[in-house]
């Protein structure tokens, strides 16, 4: 970063960025985790979890959608904005259902990796206990709803990148759901493949490989070693680049 | 309090499978300086069968039932401080993993469809508490004062968190000891 960039104060401290870079895309390139988990630096911000929020000169922001402004004064890693990323956090967890020890993703999973980083220690609402059927009908990848946190990674992935269009959202508020796009609704009916950008770019454990199983052990995992805070650095920054291919 | 008095501790398993005793009692040779500062009231430990007047109350396990909910109950009203202890204590874990199928069904499937328990019929005897028609976590229940997750907890994560406790600080189990499986 050249000594002429514009800079804004990130919890005081100046942080450069590039014009047309957003808040979120200018910490994480000069070192400063913001707490996220529908960003993906591979992708056009989607601003729907919030976890990312911040607060600019007072206001509450996405900071994935906002683009960086020369002398901003952006809040971020504050006990007040940090307590309400876990009250998010905490709302999805009893949204869906959540029970890590028998979840193939468990240690590499950002949703988790991100309640351990808030502190989380329960969920403190009442639990939904949603009913959603898995789909296995695939003979490579099993789909399980129960972990879906709606952040449309695997459907812009599929559309943009594998350019299949597989996945959607479907219905409004509480009923909003992920659905598969084939006639029968089976993901055995679509033709995704094990090597798309959208099965491995699943933050959770939604969309998983078959014949892996619990192939790490404890102690191995992503997070096992370091929290999330201090890993999502070594991803950004990653330019948005990328053509989007035509989609399915 | 006087300084020396040592605290009292009772402990129970609801719709748990004893796997976070278990780690309690992994531990190991630290049990000994630990009972030099707590003495167990109820627990499988003394089969002492109903909770005194005590200081800490550790559960592990959900609410699958009505003798859960009972002891629960008699834990809260109790203990000074209540803890949850492990995935199922803390989000019903894998006894909620039915909670989406209707209870009625369940049993039948396993009594009365599956070949190896069919023949007795359904359960039903006086004696054996009314499931209920879903898991609950303990704090959907009653107060809950602080949480230790893990599947179980580790035995590191449950000495940091007692001695966090015994000390009087706000129980703080840091990145390497916080896990929900």
């Amino acid at each position: 970063m050249s000594e002429a960039s514009p800079t804004f104060l990130l919890d005081g401290e100046e942080v450069p960025f590039a014009p047309g870079q957003t808040v979120i895309q200018a910490a994480l390139a000069a070192g400063r985790y913001v707490p996220h988990l529908c960003y993906h630096p591979e992708f056009k911000p989607h601003g729907s979890c919030k976890l990312c929020t911040v607060k600019v000169d007072g206001h509450w922001m996405t900071s994935c959608t906002l683009p960086a402004q020369a002398g901003m004064k952006v809040e971020s890693n504050t006990e007040e904005i940090n307590a309400k990323r876990r009250l998010l956090t905490q709302m999805l967890f009893v949204e869906g259902n959540h029970f890590c020890p028998s979840c193939e993703k468990s240690g590499n999973c950002m949703l988790q990796a991100v309640a351990y980083d808030l502190g989380m220690v329960s969920a403190q609402f009442d639990h939904f206990f949603p009913d959603r059927p898995i789909d296995a009908s695939h003979p490579d990848i099993v789909l399980d709803f129960n972990r879906c946190i709606l952040c449309e990674l695997c459907i812009r992935a599929s559309s943009e990148v594998d350019g299949k269009g597989v996945f959607a959202l479907s219905g409004r508020g509480i009923t909003k759901h992920l659905i598969v796009n084939s006639e029968s609704g089976r993901l055995a009916d679509t033709d995704i493949a094990v090597t798309d950008k959208a099965v491995d770019v699943c933050p959770v454990g939604v969309i998983l490989k078959k014949h892996v199983g619990f192939a790490q052990p404890i102690g191995k995992r992503r997070f096992d070693a370091q929290p999330i805070s201090m890993q999502a650095l070594r991803d950004a920054p990653r330019p948005l680049d990328r053509k989007p291919h035509s989609g399915a | 309090m006087t300084p020396n008095r040592k605290l009292k501790v009772a402990t129970t398993s609801l719709a748990g499978c004893f796997g976070c005793h278990m780690s309690f009692l992994d531990i190991d040779e630290r049990l000994f300086p630990l009972l030099e500062r707590i003495e167990l009231d109820r627990s499988p430990l003394t089969d002492i069968k109903h909770c005194g007047k005590c200081d800490i109350g550790f559960i592990e396990g959900g609410i699958c039932n009505a003798e859960n909910v009972h002891v629960l109950r008699e834990f809260r009203k109790n203990c000074r401080i209540l803890v949850a202890v492990g995935a199922c204590a803390i989000n019903g874990g894998l006894p909620a993993q039915r909670n989406h199928l209707d209870l009625g069904q369940c049993l039948q499937e396993v009594y009365e469809t599956e070949p190896g328990l069919a023949r007795g019929g359904i359960p039903n005897d006086s004696e054996l508490p009314l499931p209920l028609d879903k898991v609950h976590p303990l704090h959907e229940v009653v107060k809950v004062d602080y949480f230790l997750p893990g599947c179980p907890p580790s035995a590191d994560a449950i000495w940091k968190f007692l001695n966090d406790l015994l000390a009087g600080r706000t129980p703080q189990l840091g990145h390497a000891l916080m896990h929900y499986d």
